[in-house]
Protein backbone atom coordinates (compact mmCIF):
# COMPACT_ATOMS: atom_id res chain seq x y z
CA UNK A 1 0.00 0.00 0.00
CA UNK A 2 1.09 3.75 -0.83
CA UNK A 3 1.83 5.48 2.50
CA UNK A 4 1.67 9.28 1.92
CA UNK A 5 3.29 11.44 4.68
CA UNK A 6 1.29 14.34 5.37
CA UNK A 7 1.83 16.91 8.33
CA UNK A 8 -0.80 17.77 10.23
CA UNK A 9 -0.70 21.53 9.38
CA UNK A 10 -1.94 20.67 5.17
CA UNK A 11 -5.26 21.90 4.80
CA UNK A 12 -8.22 20.63 2.74
CA UNK A 13 -7.37 19.90 -0.54
CA UNK A 14 -4.45 17.90 0.52
CA UNK A 15 -6.29 16.04 2.96
CA UNK A 16 -8.94 14.89 0.62
CA UNK A 17 -7.96 11.14 0.74
CA UNK A 18 -7.36 10.21 -3.02
CA UNK A 19 -9.75 7.87 -4.37
CA UNK A 20 -7.00 5.23 -5.09
CA UNK A 21 -6.24 5.07 -1.78
CA UNK A 22 -10.24 4.25 -0.92
CA UNK A 23 -10.14 1.66 -3.85
CA UNK A 24 -6.58 -0.10 -1.89
CA UNK A 25 -9.12 -0.29 0.99
CA UNK A 26 -11.82 -2.29 -0.46
CA UNK A 27 -9.06 -4.63 -2.19
CA UNK A 28 -7.87 -5.10 1.41
CA UNK A 29 -11.38 -5.60 2.59
CA UNK A 30 -12.44 -8.07 -0.15
CA UNK A 31 -9.30 -10.09 0.72
CA UNK A 32 -9.84 -10.16 4.26
CA UNK A 33 -13.55 -11.46 3.60
CA UNK A 34 -12.00 -14.30 1.70
CA UNK A 35 -10.22 -15.54 5.41
CA UNK A 36 -13.49 -16.90 5.68
CA UNK A 37 -13.27 -16.59 9.66
CA UNK A 38 -13.14 -12.68 8.68
CA UNK A 39 -16.58 -12.49 8.19
CA UNK A 40 -17.55 -13.70 11.53
CA UNK A 41 -16.17 -10.02 12.47
CA UNK A 42 -17.88 -7.97 9.86
CA UNK A 43 -20.08 -5.57 9.45
CA UNK A 44 -21.47 -4.06 6.10
CA UNK A 45 -18.23 -3.41 4.96
CA UNK A 46 -16.82 -6.51 5.18
CA UNK A 47 -20.16 -7.97 3.83
CA UNK A 48 -19.35 -6.14 0.69
CA UNK A 49 -15.86 -8.17 0.58
CA UNK A 50 -18.05 -11.68 0.36
CA UNK A 51 -19.70 -10.56 -2.64
CA UNK A 52 -17.67 -11.30 -5.70
CA UNK A 53 -18.86 -8.93 -8.13
CA UNK A 54 -19.54 -5.69 -5.67
CA UNK A 55 -16.49 -3.89 -7.26
CA UNK A 56 -15.92 -0.38 -7.24
CA UNK A 57 -14.00 0.23 -10.22
CA UNK A 58 -14.22 2.97 -12.56
CA UNK A 59 -15.95 1.45 -15.39
CA UNK A 60 -18.68 0.09 -13.16
CA UNK A 61 -19.35 3.55 -11.63
CA UNK A 62 -22.53 5.85 -12.24
CA UNK A 63 -21.84 8.05 -15.08
CA UNK A 64 -22.01 11.61 -13.80
CA UNK A 65 -21.22 15.29 -16.07
CA UNK A 66 -20.20 18.55 -15.52
CA UNK A 67 -23.03 21.02 -15.22
CA UNK A 68 -22.11 25.01 -15.69
CA UNK A 69 -23.99 27.33 -13.55
CA UNK A 70 -23.79 30.80 -11.32
CA UNK A 71 -22.56 30.70 -7.69
CA UNK A 72 -24.45 33.60 -6.00
CA UNK A 73 -22.55 35.50 -3.25
CA UNK A 74 -25.25 34.90 -0.65
CA UNK A 75 -24.90 31.04 -0.59
CA UNK A 76 -20.95 30.61 -0.86
CA UNK A 77 -19.82 30.02 2.93
CA UNK A 78 -16.65 30.15 4.96
CA UNK A 79 -17.34 26.44 6.34
CA UNK A 80 -15.09 24.20 5.39
CA UNK A 81 -17.00 21.98 2.32
CA UNK A 82 -17.05 17.74 3.54
CA UNK A 83 -14.44 15.97 0.93
CA UNK A 84 -16.46 14.73 -2.01
CA UNK A 85 -15.51 11.03 -1.38
CA UNK A 86 -17.37 11.14 1.88
CA UNK A 87 -20.22 12.28 0.65
CA UNK A 88 -20.50 10.55 -1.60
CA UNK A 89 -20.32 6.94 -0.25
CA UNK A 90 -21.80 7.59 3.65
CA UNK A 91 -25.50 8.04 3.09
CA UNK A 92 -28.64 7.19 4.21
CA UNK A 93 -31.13 6.23 1.12
CA UNK A 94 -32.53 2.70 2.41
CA UNK A 95 -33.72 1.67 -1.07
CA UNK A 96 -30.53 0.93 -1.49
CA UNK A 97 -29.78 -0.71 1.71
CA UNK A 98 -29.49 0.68 5.40
CA UNK A 99 -25.52 0.36 6.00
CA UNK A 100 -23.86 3.81 5.52
CA UNK A 101 -21.98 2.37 2.02
CA UNK A 102 -25.02 0.46 1.11
CA UNK A 103 -26.24 3.31 -1.07
CA UNK A 104 -23.29 3.66 -2.93
CA UNK A 105 -22.38 -0.32 -3.25
CA UNK A 106 -26.05 -0.90 -4.59
CA UNK A 107 -26.74 2.16 -6.74
CA UNK A 108 -24.63 2.02 -9.60
CA UNK A 109 -26.28 0.63 -12.24
CA UNK A 110 -29.61 3.05 -11.45
CA UNK A 111 -30.74 4.29 -14.48
CA UNK A 112 -32.29 7.86 -14.14
CA UNK A 113 -32.79 8.45 -18.05
CA UNK A 114 -35.21 8.77 -18.92
CA UNK A 115 -36.93 10.39 -16.28
CA UNK A 116 -40.13 12.07 -15.26
CA UNK A 117 -41.33 14.11 -12.46
CA UNK A 118 -45.02 15.82 -12.53
CA UNK A 119 -46.21 18.59 -10.46
CA UNK A 120 -50.23 18.31 -10.08
CA UNK A 121 -52.81 17.90 -7.46
CA UNK A 122 -54.37 21.71 -6.66
CA UNK A 123 -52.58 23.51 -9.28
CA UNK A 124 -53.94 25.22 -12.38
CA UNK A 125 -51.16 24.32 -14.53
CA UNK A 126 -49.72 20.42 -13.86
CA UNK A 127 -46.54 19.98 -15.55
CA UNK A 128 -44.62 17.38 -16.94
CA UNK A 129 -40.47 17.24 -16.81
CA UNK A 130 -38.51 15.30 -18.36
CA UNK A 131 -34.77 14.14 -17.82
CA UNK A 132 -33.46 17.28 -19.80
CA UNK A 133 -35.57 19.63 -18.36
CA UNK A 134 -34.66 18.93 -15.26
CA UNK A 135 -31.14 20.86 -16.10
CA UNK A 136 -32.73 23.34 -18.53
CA UNK A 137 -36.07 24.82 -17.41
CA UNK A 138 -34.29 26.83 -14.69
CA UNK A 139 -31.05 28.76 -14.32
CA UNK A 140 -29.34 26.14 -12.06
CA UNK A 141 -26.83 27.46 -9.62
CA UNK A 142 -24.42 26.23 -6.43
CA UNK A 143 -25.42 26.85 -2.68
CA UNK A 144 -23.39 25.77 -0.25
CA UNK A 145 -25.35 24.62 2.76
CA UNK A 146 -25.06 22.40 6.41
CA UNK A 147 -26.54 19.47 6.27
CA UNK A 148 -27.43 18.20 9.87
CA UNK A 149 -29.12 14.51 9.94
CA UNK A 150 -31.29 13.34 12.61
CA UNK A 151 -28.53 10.88 13.88
CA UNK A 152 -26.60 13.90 14.54
CA UNK A 153 -24.07 14.09 12.02
CA UNK A 154 -23.74 16.76 9.40
CA UNK A 155 -22.17 17.82 6.38
CA UNK A 156 -20.62 21.07 4.20
CA UNK A 157 -22.13 20.24 0.73
CA UNK A 158 -22.10 22.60 -2.65
CA UNK A 159 -25.24 21.42 -4.36
CA UNK A 160 -26.41 22.39 -7.79
CA UNK A 161 -30.00 23.06 -8.78
CA UNK A 162 -32.53 25.53 -8.56
CA UNK A 163 -35.32 27.58 -5.94
CA UNK A 164 -37.89 25.07 -5.50
CA UNK A 165 -40.17 28.04 -5.42
CA UNK A 166 -39.80 28.64 -8.85
CA UNK A 167 -40.70 25.20 -9.53
CA UNK A 168 -44.15 25.59 -7.62
CA UNK A 169 -44.92 29.25 -9.42
CA UNK A 170 -44.68 27.66 -12.86
CA UNK A 171 -47.57 25.52 -11.86
CA UNK A 172 -49.16 28.27 -10.56
CA UNK A 173 -50.99 26.38 -7.43
CA UNK A 174 -54.92 27.31 -6.14
CA UNK A 175 -55.61 29.05 -3.26
CA UNK A 176 -56.76 25.92 -1.54
CA UNK A 177 -53.46 24.45 -2.15
CA UNK A 178 -51.45 24.79 1.59
CA UNK A 179 -49.46 21.67 1.90
CA UNK A 180 -47.05 20.36 -1.11
CA UNK A 181 -46.46 16.47 -0.99
CA UNK A 182 -43.65 14.62 -2.43
CA UNK A 183 -42.65 11.28 -3.86
CA UNK A 184 -39.14 9.23 -4.48
CA UNK A 185 -39.56 6.56 -7.57
CA UNK A 186 -40.83 3.34 -6.37
CA UNK A 187 -38.61 1.20 -8.86
CA UNK A 188 -38.22 -2.57 -6.88
CA UNK A 189 -36.43 -3.80 -9.46
CA UNK A 190 -33.89 -1.46 -9.20
CA UNK A 191 -33.77 -0.59 -5.57
CA UNK A 192 -33.07 -3.82 -3.52
CA UNK A 193 -34.65 -2.32 -0.29
CA UNK A 194 -37.91 -1.91 -2.08
CA UNK A 195 -38.34 -5.38 -2.89
CA UNK A 196 -37.53 -6.99 0.63
CA UNK A 197 -38.57 -6.29 3.37
CA UNK A 198 -35.40 -7.07 5.57
CA UNK A 199 -33.00 -4.62 2.78
CA UNK A 200 -34.97 -1.89 3.55
CA UNK A 201 -35.80 -1.63 6.93
CA UNK A 202 -39.68 -2.58 6.86
CA UNK A 203 -40.49 0.85 5.77
CA UNK A 204 -43.67 1.38 3.54
CA UNK A 205 -42.55 2.35 0.21
CA UNK A 206 -42.31 4.79 -2.22
CA UNK A 207 -40.81 7.06 0.30
CA UNK A 208 -42.58 10.11 1.12
CA UNK A 209 -41.74 13.84 2.77
CA UNK A 210 -43.85 16.79 2.66
CA UNK A 211 -43.63 20.60 3.41
CA UNK A 212 -45.81 23.82 4.26
CA UNK A 213 -46.80 25.16 0.86
CA UNK A 214 -45.18 28.77 3.26
CA UNK A 215 -41.90 26.65 3.70
CA UNK A 216 -41.60 24.95 0.16
CA UNK A 217 -41.99 28.70 -0.85
CA UNK A 218 -39.36 29.88 1.32
CA UNK A 219 -36.13 30.72 -1.17
CA UNK A 220 -33.89 28.37 1.06
CA UNK A 221 -35.74 25.11 -0.04
CA UNK A 222 -34.00 23.85 -3.38
CA UNK A 223 -34.38 21.21 -5.37
CA UNK A 224 -30.89 19.64 -6.30
CA UNK A 225 -30.08 18.03 -9.26
CA UNK A 226 -26.27 18.26 -8.80
CA UNK A 227 -23.31 18.36 -6.15
CA UNK A 228 -19.79 18.97 -6.54
CA UNK A 229 -19.70 20.63 -9.47
CA UNK A 230 -21.35 17.16 -11.62
CA UNK A 231 -24.64 15.61 -11.82
CA UNK A 232 -26.01 13.65 -8.95
CA UNK A 233 -24.73 10.07 -8.43
CA UNK A 234 -27.32 7.63 -7.34
CA UNK A 235 -26.72 7.44 -3.63
CA UNK A 236 -27.22 10.90 -3.76
CA UNK A 237 -30.84 11.39 -5.04
CA UNK A 238 -30.23 11.54 -8.86
CA UNK A 239 -31.55 12.99 -11.07
CA UNK A 240 -32.80 15.02 -8.62
CA UNK A 241 -33.57 15.98 -4.95
CA UNK A 242 -34.96 18.61 -2.30
CA UNK A 243 -32.66 20.18 -0.27
CA UNK A 244 -34.24 21.75 3.45
CA UNK A 245 -31.04 22.79 5.00
CA UNK A 246 -33.02 24.38 8.16
CA UNK A 247 -34.55 20.71 8.62
CA UNK A 248 -33.14 17.03 9.15
CA UNK A 249 -31.65 15.55 6.30
CA UNK A 250 -34.30 12.79 6.01
CA UNK A 251 -36.83 15.53 4.61
CA UNK A 252 -34.48 16.17 1.49
CA UNK A 253 -35.71 13.12 -0.30
CA UNK A 254 -34.30 12.00 -3.17
CA UNK A 255 -34.98 10.72 -6.92
CA UNK A 256 -38.41 12.56 -6.92
CA UNK A 257 -40.60 11.38 -9.42
CA UNK A 258 -44.27 12.91 -7.96
CA UNK A 259 -44.73 16.65 -6.15
CA UNK A 260 -48.22 17.33 -6.15
CA UNK A 261 -50.24 20.41 -4.01
CA UNK A 262 -52.60 19.28 -1.71
CA UNK A 263 -55.12 20.61 1.24
CA UNK A 264 -54.18 18.45 4.18
CA UNK A 265 -51.25 17.85 5.65
CA UNK A 266 -49.35 14.59 3.80
CA UNK A 267 -48.22 11.78 5.56
CA UNK A 268 -44.56 11.66 5.76
CA UNK A 269 -42.69 8.52 5.49
CA UNK A 270 -40.37 8.87 8.60
CA UNK A 271 -43.14 9.58 10.62
CA UNK A 272 -45.54 7.11 9.49
CA UNK A 273 -43.02 4.44 10.95
CA UNK A 274 -42.15 5.98 14.14
CA UNK A 275 -44.85 8.74 15.10
CA UNK A 276 -43.03 9.52 18.57
CA UNK A 277 -39.74 9.84 16.96
CA UNK A 278 -40.01 12.08 13.58
CA UNK A 279 -42.94 14.62 13.35
CA UNK A 280 -44.10 16.31 10.34
CA UNK A 281 -41.78 19.40 10.69
CA UNK A 282 -37.96 17.99 11.40
CA UNK A 283 -36.93 21.12 12.32
CA UNK A 284 -33.16 21.19 13.63
CA UNK A 285 -33.43 22.05 16.83
CA UNK A 286 -30.70 21.44 19.27
CA UNK A 287 -33.35 21.69 22.76
CA UNK A 288 -36.05 19.21 21.19
CA UNK A 289 -33.94 15.87 22.17
CA UNK A 290 -34.59 12.36 19.87
CA UNK A 291 -36.34 10.30 22.35
CA UNK A 292 -33.49 7.85 22.12
CA UNK A 293 -30.46 10.02 21.58
CA UNK A 294 -29.55 14.34 22.40
CA UNK A 295 -29.48 16.47 19.24
CA UNK A 296 -27.89 19.61 21.21
CA UNK A 297 -24.62 18.48 19.66
CA UNK A 298 -23.11 16.89 15.91
CA UNK A 299 -20.03 15.62 14.39
CA UNK A 300 -19.40 17.51 11.46
CA UNK A 301 -17.72 15.69 9.04
CA UNK A 302 -14.60 17.24 7.01
CA UNK A 303 -11.60 15.59 6.23
CA UNK A 304 -8.82 14.55 9.06
CA UNK A 305 -9.16 11.09 11.12
CA UNK A 306 -10.36 9.64 13.92
CA UNK A 307 -7.83 13.01 15.94
CA UNK A 308 -10.02 15.84 14.36
CA UNK A 309 -11.91 17.33 17.15
CA UNK A 310 -15.18 17.79 15.15
CA UNK A 311 -17.91 17.66 17.63
CA UNK A 312 -19.60 21.24 17.22
CA UNK A 313 -23.16 22.56 18.74
CA UNK A 314 -26.37 22.17 17.39
CA UNK A 315 -27.48 25.45 16.14
CA UNK A 316 -31.11 26.38 15.75
CA UNK A 317 -32.74 25.36 12.25
CA UNK A 318 -28.93 24.57 11.26
CA UNK A 319 -27.92 28.51 11.87
CA UNK A 320 -30.76 29.25 9.16
CA UNK A 321 -32.11 31.87 11.45
CA UNK A 322 -34.31 33.95 7.60
CA UNK A 323 -36.88 30.89 8.39
CA UNK A 324 -37.59 31.31 11.89
CA UNK A 325 -40.57 33.80 11.05
CA UNK A 326 -42.12 30.91 9.77
CA UNK A 327 -42.92 28.94 12.89
CA UNK A 328 -43.66 32.09 14.88
CA UNK A 329 -46.08 30.90 17.79
CA UNK A 330 -45.93 27.17 17.53
CA UNK A 331 -44.41 25.33 20.31
CA UNK A 332 -41.84 23.49 18.28
CA UNK A 333 -41.04 20.74 21.12
CA UNK A 334 -44.68 19.57 20.37
CA UNK A 335 -44.54 20.40 16.41
CA UNK A 336 -41.30 18.38 16.19
CA UNK B 1 -15.76 -40.28 13.90
CA UNK B 2 -13.71 -36.99 13.15
CA UNK B 3 -12.90 -35.60 16.41
CA UNK B 4 -11.35 -31.83 16.85
CA UNK B 5 -8.15 -32.17 18.72
CA UNK B 6 -5.85 -30.20 21.07
CA UNK B 7 -3.59 -29.50 18.40
CA UNK B 8 -6.59 -28.24 15.89
CA UNK B 9 -7.43 -25.62 18.50
CA UNK B 10 -4.58 -24.52 18.83
CA UNK B 11 -4.70 -23.52 15.17
CA UNK B 12 -8.19 -22.20 15.60
CA UNK B 13 -6.58 -20.31 18.40
CA UNK B 14 -3.96 -18.79 16.42
CA UNK B 15 -5.89 -17.97 13.54
CA UNK B 16 -8.09 -16.12 16.01
CA UNK B 17 -5.46 -13.87 17.26
CA UNK B 18 -4.81 -13.34 13.67
CA UNK B 19 -7.86 -12.14 12.75
CA UNK B 20 -9.20 -10.22 15.42
CA UNK B 21 -5.74 -8.35 15.76
CA UNK B 22 -5.29 -7.56 12.64
CA UNK B 23 -8.80 -6.72 11.98
CA UNK B 24 -8.45 -4.16 15.41
CA UNK B 25 -5.06 -2.86 13.61
CA UNK B 26 -6.46 -2.17 9.79
CA UNK B 27 -9.56 -0.20 11.33
CA UNK B 28 -7.20 2.14 13.51
CA UNK B 29 -4.79 2.53 10.70
CA UNK B 30 -7.52 3.40 8.40
CA UNK B 31 -9.06 5.56 11.23
CA UNK B 32 -6.10 7.89 11.83
CA UNK B 33 -5.13 7.90 8.19
CA UNK B 34 -8.42 9.03 7.31
CA UNK B 35 -9.13 6.44 5.00
CA UNK B 36 -12.80 5.28 5.93
CA UNK B 37 -15.53 6.84 4.08
CA UNK B 38 -17.52 9.01 5.89
CA UNK B 39 -17.09 9.65 9.66
CA UNK B 40 -14.18 7.74 11.02
CA UNK B 41 -15.47 8.12 14.46
CA UNK B 42 -19.07 6.55 13.92
CA UNK B 43 -17.46 3.73 11.74
CA UNK B 44 -15.33 2.43 14.06
CA UNK B 45 -17.38 2.47 16.75
CA UNK B 46 -19.89 0.71 15.10
CA UNK B 47 -17.56 -1.63 13.49
CA UNK B 48 -16.45 -2.64 17.08
CA UNK B 49 -19.23 -2.72 18.34
CA UNK B 50 -20.67 -5.57 16.27
CA UNK B 51 -17.49 -7.13 15.89
CA UNK B 52 -17.84 -7.82 20.19
CA UNK B 53 -21.44 -8.63 19.57
CA UNK B 54 -20.22 -11.39 16.90
CA UNK B 55 -17.65 -12.89 19.13
CA UNK B 56 -19.99 -12.88 22.43
CA UNK B 57 -22.94 -14.97 20.15
CA UNK B 58 -20.23 -16.90 19.01
CA UNK B 59 -18.70 -17.82 22.58
CA UNK B 60 -22.95 -18.91 23.52
CA UNK B 61 -23.25 -21.10 20.26
CA UNK B 62 -20.15 -22.72 21.47
CA UNK B 63 -21.78 -25.22 23.70
CA UNK B 64 -24.47 -26.05 21.72
CA UNK B 65 -22.55 -26.86 19.19
CA UNK B 66 -19.86 -29.11 20.83
CA UNK B 67 -22.86 -30.99 22.36
CA UNK B 68 -24.76 -31.64 19.45
CA UNK B 69 -21.73 -32.21 17.28
CA UNK B 70 -19.74 -34.28 20.41
CA UNK B 71 -16.73 -31.92 19.77
CA UNK B 72 -16.24 -31.11 23.43
CA UNK B 73 -12.45 -30.01 22.55
CA UNK B 74 -14.59 -26.75 21.01
CA UNK B 75 -15.08 -25.34 24.92
CA UNK B 76 -11.83 -24.67 25.51
CA UNK B 77 -12.86 -21.74 22.78
CA UNK B 78 -14.72 -20.30 25.31
CA UNK B 79 -12.41 -18.11 27.34
CA UNK B 80 -10.81 -16.46 24.07
CA UNK B 81 -13.58 -15.63 21.94
CA UNK B 82 -15.27 -13.95 25.38
CA UNK B 83 -12.08 -12.06 26.54
CA UNK B 84 -12.17 -10.94 22.29
CA UNK B 85 -15.75 -9.75 22.53
CA UNK B 86 -14.68 -8.05 25.70
CA UNK B 87 -11.88 -6.28 24.13
CA UNK B 88 -13.90 -5.35 20.79
CA UNK B 89 -16.36 -3.75 23.78
CA UNK B 90 -13.84 -1.92 25.36
CA UNK B 91 -12.72 -0.32 22.17
CA UNK B 92 -16.18 0.06 21.08
CA UNK B 93 -17.10 1.97 24.58
CA UNK B 94 -13.59 3.72 24.45
CA UNK B 95 -14.18 5.28 21.14
CA UNK B 96 -17.16 6.61 22.14
CA UNK B 97 -15.89 8.52 25.19
CA UNK B 98 -12.27 9.39 23.57
CA UNK B 99 -12.83 10.21 19.79
CA UNK B 100 -16.75 11.12 20.02
CA UNK B 101 -17.57 13.15 23.32
CA UNK B 102 -13.52 13.88 23.42
CA UNK B 103 -13.55 12.85 27.04
CA UNK B 104 -16.27 15.08 28.23
CA UNK B 105 -17.67 13.03 31.44
CA UNK B 106 -20.65 14.58 32.18
CA UNK B 107 -22.35 14.08 29.17
CA UNK B 108 -20.98 10.32 29.49
CA UNK B 109 -22.95 10.10 32.81
CA UNK B 110 -25.87 11.82 31.12
CA UNK B 111 -26.27 9.31 28.48
CA UNK B 112 -25.97 6.01 30.42
CA UNK B 113 -28.34 7.54 33.21
CA UNK B 114 -30.94 9.22 30.84
CA UNK B 115 -30.53 6.84 27.41
CA UNK B 116 -31.98 3.32 28.40
CA UNK B 117 -29.85 2.59 24.82
CA UNK B 118 -26.80 3.24 26.35
CA UNK B 119 -27.77 1.71 29.83
CA UNK B 120 -28.45 -1.24 28.98
CA UNK B 121 -25.22 -1.15 26.74
CA UNK B 122 -22.74 -0.30 29.62
CA UNK B 123 -24.54 -2.78 31.77
CA UNK B 124 -23.40 -5.49 29.20
CA UNK B 125 -19.84 -4.21 29.10
CA UNK B 126 -19.45 -4.48 32.64
CA UNK B 127 -20.66 -7.64 33.01
CA UNK B 128 -18.26 -8.58 30.46
CA UNK B 129 -15.72 -6.61 31.97
CA UNK B 130 -16.59 -8.92 35.57
CA UNK B 131 -16.31 -12.15 33.40
CA UNK B 132 -12.48 -11.27 32.32
CA UNK B 133 -11.27 -10.34 35.27
CA UNK B 134 -12.46 -13.80 36.74
CA UNK B 135 -11.25 -15.72 33.65
CA UNK B 136 -8.05 -16.84 34.65
CA UNK B 137 -7.58 -20.18 36.25
CA UNK B 138 -6.30 -19.21 39.64
CA UNK B 139 -9.27 -16.90 39.95
CA UNK B 140 -11.65 -19.86 39.15
CA UNK B 141 -10.34 -22.08 41.46
CA UNK B 142 -10.07 -19.35 44.41
CA UNK B 143 -14.04 -18.53 43.88
CA UNK B 144 -15.37 -21.68 43.82
CA UNK B 145 -19.23 -22.69 42.75
CA UNK B 146 -19.59 -18.46 43.19
CA UNK B 147 -17.93 -18.78 39.49
CA UNK B 148 -20.58 -20.71 37.37
CA UNK B 149 -22.60 -17.96 39.43
CA UNK B 150 -20.56 -14.68 37.88
CA UNK B 151 -19.88 -16.68 34.68
CA UNK B 152 -23.93 -17.04 33.98
CA UNK B 153 -24.32 -13.10 33.82
CA UNK B 154 -23.03 -13.88 30.19
CA UNK B 155 -26.51 -14.87 28.91
CA UNK B 156 -27.89 -11.19 30.47
CA UNK B 157 -25.21 -9.46 28.95
CA UNK B 158 -25.68 -10.88 25.42
CA UNK B 159 -29.04 -9.93 25.53
CA UNK B 160 -28.90 -6.50 26.49
CA UNK B 161 -25.81 -6.22 23.87
CA UNK B 162 -28.19 -6.86 21.28
CA UNK B 163 -31.17 -4.69 22.96
CA UNK B 164 -28.50 -2.03 23.09
CA UNK B 165 -28.05 -2.46 18.47
CA UNK B 166 -31.58 -2.69 18.49
CA UNK B 167 -32.68 0.79 20.11
CA UNK B 168 -29.81 2.39 18.57
CA UNK B 169 -30.56 2.21 15.22
CA UNK B 170 -33.71 4.30 13.02
CA UNK B 171 -34.97 0.86 12.29
CA UNK B 172 -34.57 -2.69 13.64
CA UNK B 173 -35.85 -4.64 10.66
CA UNK B 174 -32.92 -5.68 8.76
CA UNK B 175 -29.76 -6.76 10.43
CA UNK B 176 -30.43 -6.08 14.38
CA UNK B 177 -33.71 -8.49 14.06
CA UNK B 178 -30.98 -11.16 12.71
CA UNK B 179 -29.33 -10.57 15.96
CA UNK B 180 -31.87 -10.77 17.85
CA UNK B 181 -33.37 -13.67 16.60
CA UNK B 182 -29.98 -15.77 16.87
CA UNK B 183 -29.36 -14.72 20.82
CA UNK B 184 -33.39 -16.06 21.16
CA UNK B 185 -32.55 -19.21 19.42
CA UNK B 186 -28.88 -19.08 21.83
CA UNK B 187 -30.99 -18.46 24.78
CA UNK B 188 -33.90 -20.50 24.36
CA UNK B 189 -31.38 -23.73 24.05
CA UNK B 190 -30.50 -23.01 27.76
CA UNK B 191 -33.90 -23.13 29.09
CA UNK B 192 -33.40 -26.18 31.13
CA UNK B 193 -30.40 -25.03 32.78
CA UNK B 194 -32.12 -21.34 33.47
CA UNK B 195 -34.88 -23.63 35.07
CA UNK B 196 -32.40 -25.78 36.81
CA UNK B 197 -30.45 -22.60 37.95
CA UNK B 198 -33.84 -20.85 39.43
CA UNK B 199 -34.93 -24.25 41.55
CA UNK B 200 -31.58 -24.64 43.21
CA UNK B 201 -31.83 -21.13 43.80
CA UNK B 202 -35.38 -21.20 46.02
CA UNK B 203 -34.03 -24.19 47.55
CA UNK B 204 -31.01 -22.65 48.64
Amino acid sequence: MLIKKTKNSDETENNVTDESIFNDRRRIIKGLGFAGMGSLLASSQQAHALSLFGSSDEDSLFKTRELSFSKPEKYQIEEPLTPELKATRYNNFYEFGLGKDDPFENSQSFSTDPWKLVIDGAVENPITLDYDDLYSLFDIEERIYRLRCVEAWSMVIPWVGFSLNKLIAKAKPLSKAKYVSFRTVFSPKQMPGQKSRYVGGGIDYPYREGLRLDEAMHPLSFMAVGVYGKTLPPQNGAPIRLVMPWKYGFKSIKSIVRIELTEDEPKTTWSMLAPNEYGFYANVNPKVSHPRWSQAKERRITSGGLLNRSRIDTQMFNGYDEVASLYSGMDLSKYY
Amino acid sequence: MYRIKPAHITGIKVITHGICLGFIALFYYWGFTDQLEGDPVKILIHQMGIAALNMLLLTLALSPIAKTFRQSALIKLRRLFGLYSFAFAALHFTNYLVFDLQLDWANLFEDIIKRPYMTVGFVSIIILFALSITSPDNVKRKMKKHWQTLHNFVYLSGALGVLHYIWSVKTSVGKPLVYLIIITILLVLRKDKAKHWIKKQFKA
